[in-house]
């Protein structure tokens, strides 16, 4: 786990899809026990930002920059520290809970521990349902399991979107727990419209009024 | 910082795909329905070829073998790359592990894939064509070579047109040329090898069939970063 504290920049950044920009010159930093939510009506572009912060899309214009302590880290390094929650990223539908958590520690080089993905599974409310295929989960279940994979490997960059469309109250109250956890680990950012995780962030960035953060 | 084992990473890989198959069967039905019906066709038309001994005979063996392999091949071998785009776990993949980890991995399984095609297209064309090799030792090498060619062709083809709208016709048309002189030295070397020549005869096409699969794989190592970030 890493123990230097992280910092995420983001310089006159923009993105767009054949000649339509979907936002351009979004500028920001976000330190250490920081969480930012971005917000905005549909098509601003919040999840489009999240999977450019995760280096899964290029910007078309603009940086996103990486440091850990001092350093300057490459995306392929920021890969490691980052850990990316979202609906529109599928798990295998034929794997069970605890084959996912064991694919994910062998491809991150982690401890293939049966009492660590037992305790994931049991906080994020899978404990029994560990031995199932995916494709008989539904909706929440399977974004729960997403919980316990980035959980894992415990990242200093939280990228969550939408983190409880799919959640009952349980949930909720679990990925709220996880957000104020992650402020002692590192950077939270959400991409939400959601009232109730609104309130989770330190800073809101309005995609559809302003490129800043404030 | 972690720092993944490269092969403890692709091998995870490897058991991923192979597990996810053997439960879904996508593939592997795909290969066998196609390297059946291909065979049993063939040979209802044609009958037990390998009885004769000449030329003629011989080639025939030769081209059918590989168009069978080649054709059971594309129809099932871009599902490496293809069913993680369309499920929507691609990104989880290149979330957690390097490119190198997952072109070794989906390589060592399409490899597998292959492996298994040609056992079966083989035990199908000695079942049903009466199948006689002159030199075993030959036979076998030039299905491994040709196969391992193949595997590769096909591993970085099936990554390139994993995100294509029109994947299936693509894979094919870009398959195609790319492998065409691999599929002419490998029928070179089988047809030598059902005749019964000497290593030594072979010699020119092994090394040929040696030398395209260094260069793909070496190519594609370079070029996969690029087309797997995309």
């Amino acid at each position: 786990m890493n123990t230097e504290a992280v910092c995420l920049e983001i310089a006159c950044l923009g993105k767009r899809y054949g000649s339509r920009w979907v936002f351009d010159n979004l500028s920001a930093t976000i330190q250490q026990g920081e969480t930012l939510v971005i917000a905005g009506p549909n098509g601003a572009g919040k999840s489009t930002l999240l999977r450019l912060l995760a280096g899964l899309e290029q910007p078309s214009a603009g940086t996103i920059s990486y440091r850990v302590g001092k350093r300057r880290i490459s995306p392929s390094q920021a890969r490691q520290i980052l850990g990316l929650v979202a609906l529109d990223i599928r798990l295998y539908r034929e794997l069970t809970a605890l084959e996912h958590l064991r694919l994910f520690a062998d491809l991150r080089g982690l401890s293939d521990d049966a009492a660590i993905s037992g305790a994931l599974l049991e906080r994020v409310g899978l404990a029994e349902r560990a031995n199932d295929r995916v494709a008989s989960y539904s909706s929440g279940m399977a974004l729960r399991l997403k919980y316990a994979l980035m959980l894992l490997h415990r990242p200093a960059i939280l990228l969550l979107d939408e983190p409880t469309a799919m959640l009952d109250v349980g949930g909720r109250a679990m990925v709220a727990g996880l957000v104020e956890e992650q402020r002692e680990r590192g950077i939270a950012i959400i991409a939400t419209n959601d009232p109730r995780e609104l309130a989770l962030g330190d800073y809101l960035l309005n995609l559809g009024v302003t490129g800043e953060t404030s | 910082m972690f720092s993944p084992s490269l092969w403890r990473s692709t091998w995870a890989i490897l058991r991923k795909d192979l597990r996810a198959e053997l439960r879904g069967r996508v593939a592997i039905n795909t290969l066998l329905l196609f390297a059946i019906t291909t065979v049993v066709l063939v040979s209802f038309r044609l009958g037990p070829l390998g009885i004769s001994r000449d030329q003629r005979a011989v080639t025939s063996i030769a081209v059918l073998l590989w168009i069978a392999i080649f054709f059971a091949a594309m129809s099932g071998l871009s599902r490496s790359f293809v069913a993680e785009e369309e499920a929507g776990t691609a990104p989880l993949l290149r979330l957690a592990a390097s490119p190198a980890a997952v072109f070794a991995g989906k390589l060592l399984y399409n490899l597998l894939l292959v492996a298994v095609l040609e056992a079966l297209v083989v035990l199908l064309f000695a079942a049903l064509m009466n199948l006689r090799v002159g030199n075993p030792g030959l036979f076998a090498a030039s299905l491994a070579a040709g196969g391992v060619g193949l595997g590769v062709a096909t591993t970085i083809i099936a990554a390139l047109v994993a995100r294509a709208s029109v994947r299936g016709a693509l894979f094919t048309v870009l398959a195609f040329p790319l492998l065409l002189p691999l599929l002419v030295v490998a029928v070179g070397a089988t047809e030598l090898a059902l005749a019964g020549a000497g290593w030594s005869k072979a010699w020119p096409e092994l090394r040929l069939l040696a030398a395209y699969v260094l260069a793909l794989l070496a190519a594609s190592l370079l070029l996969f970063e690029q087309v797997w970030e995309g």
